[in-house]
């Protein structure tokens, strides 16, 4: 399968992709690793006339601290997560999702703003900014804004980057001391999307949970933050009540569409199931 | 769309060709350069039959533009064995019996190469998730993993002789 014919352009630097954005209008697409997008062109889901690849941008690579947050360039590939000391110390959920995204191959390539911007629900990286309330930054022609992940998805493909926008990079708060979190992930066999999956970030004392943000991965055409699951366990303790509570909520906003890794029954359940298994992770790495 | 010339270094080799942006790598590889050692399989970035190594990384070739590898080190199969001799990977996959019908073998054996570069002493299980991104519909992997074992214990043995 050979992709449709497009013109190629590898701009060095933020602002000249920008500049080919406004100047290409719809008629291009931003590559970052390519994994999804390629084998779209080769089914003719995408044929887009123009090809900006971001990877001869050196600025969109790389993790660093500031001040509280850890600062993730929007092109850098997830095996270099998955290596990272400072996310291994810091975010630890990270690379823990990363170990669970596809092989060792394609996380050479795939990059976690391509993960993030793709709008793609069945994506692992976007419930998991939400679930770490990661800020995103976005460049356009008239410079840069950030959007909390949270408010970043509006539908299937459907983000709240413009046509003209480069999202650079992603700003996740490093954890305080004894953040609990986990993201468990229910997938047929090694590199498959998830039939369901969740991601937790708690903070507890003792039994109590004092703060705790749960999202779901492929439970609708977006991914969700199960924000009634939050708040039936905020402030009480973690037990088999608030358990089955917790995952009931998140699996009344589950709205998944079926294919050959379930239906909407089972797909609905393996997400509750998946919340409760996480929450339990998370509590047990607490404090 | 207009052709660009590319200058990929390929098995320690400079080569400077045409491309067209949507060529891919493998088809660079096997079309332009004639090496056809490096398979092509499912094309969509599942099987890893495609497997090379771009700038000391696996990757699958089938999911790359040639165009992106201007400038880039990339090495196939062709470029395992040296003067005849193969190479512990090679060795490997022969002695331990790791493969049947061959088909994903270059694909095998580029990706184990590099992840015995990653990790010189891995164990079974770390063979199986190093190995995770390749797909074998023959031998159940069982000698695929002990054979990548063979080539990690063969190249430790070579270091240390060298040391």
């Amino acid at each position: 399968m050979i992709p449709p014919s497009f013109d190629y352009h590898a701009p060095t630097t933020v602002g000249e992709a920008v500049k080919l954005l406004s100047s290409l209008g719809g008629e291009a697409r931003l590559l970052a690793g390519g994994h999804s997008l390629l084998p779209m062109m080769k089914l003719r889901f995408a044929q887009p006339a123009h090809l900006i690849d971001l990877s001869r941008i050196d600025a969109l690579r790389g993790i660093r601290e500031d001040g509280g947050e850890i600062v993730i360039g929007a092109m850098t590939v997830e095996n270099d997560l998955l290596d990272s000391r400072l996310l291994q110390q810091k975010v630890p959920l990270l690379p823990e999702v990363v170990a669970q995204i596809a092989d060792p191959q394609v996380r050479n390539r795939g990059t976690i703003g391509g993960d993030i911007a793709h709008g793609d629900a069945a994506n692992d990286h976007p419930a998991v900014a939400i679930a770490l309330d990661a800020t995103l930054v976005l460049e356009g022609p008239k410079g840069r804004r950030s959007v909390k992940a949270e408010n970043f998805y509006h539908g299937m493909y459907a983000t709240e980057l413009a046509e003209d926008e480069v999202l650079v990079e992603i700003r996740v708060p490093a954890f305080a001391r004894g953040t609990g979190y986990a993201y468990c992930k229910l997938k047929r066999k090694t590199g498959d999307w998830a039939a369901a999956a969740a991601a937790v970030v708690m903070r507890a004392t003792g039994d109590k949970v004092e703060s705790v943000r749960i999202a779901l991965t492929n439970a609708a055409p977006t991914p969700l933050r199960a924000a009634a699951a939050e708040r039936a366990l905020t402030g009480r303790t973690l037990g088999p009540t608030t358990l089955a509570e917790a995952a009931a909520a998140a699996m009344v906003i589950c709205d998944p569409a079926e294919d050959l890794r379930g239906d909407r029954e089972y797909k609905t359940a393996m997400t509750g199931e998946m919340v409760r298994r996480a929450l339990e992770r998370a509590a047990a790495r607490c404090g | 769309m207009a052709k660009k010339i590319i200058s990929v270094k390929v098995n320690g080799r400079t080569v400077e060709k045409a491309v067209e942006p949507r060529t891919l790598l493998v088809h660079f590889l096997r079309e332009e350069l004639s090496l056809t050692g490096t398979h092509i399989g499912c094309e969509t970035s599942h099987c890893g039959a495609c497997t090379v190594d771009l700038d000391g990384r696996s990757v699958k070739s089938c999911t790359v533009f040639a165009i992106q590898c201007d400038g880039s080190d990339v090495r196939t199969v062709e470029g395992l064995a040296s003067g005849g001799v193969l190479h512990a990977v090679q060795e490997g996959f022969y002695k331990e019996h790791g493969l049947q019908c061959g088909f994903c073998t270059p694909g095998m054996l580029m990706r184990a190469y590099r992840f015995l570069q990653e990790n010189p002493d891995p164990s079974e299980e770390q063979v199986r998730a190093g190995m995770a991104g390749n797909l074998c519909r023959c031998t159940g992997y069982q000698n695929i993993v002990k054979a990548v074992l063979y080539a990690a214990a063969k190249l430790r043995g070579q270091k240390e002789a060298a040391a």
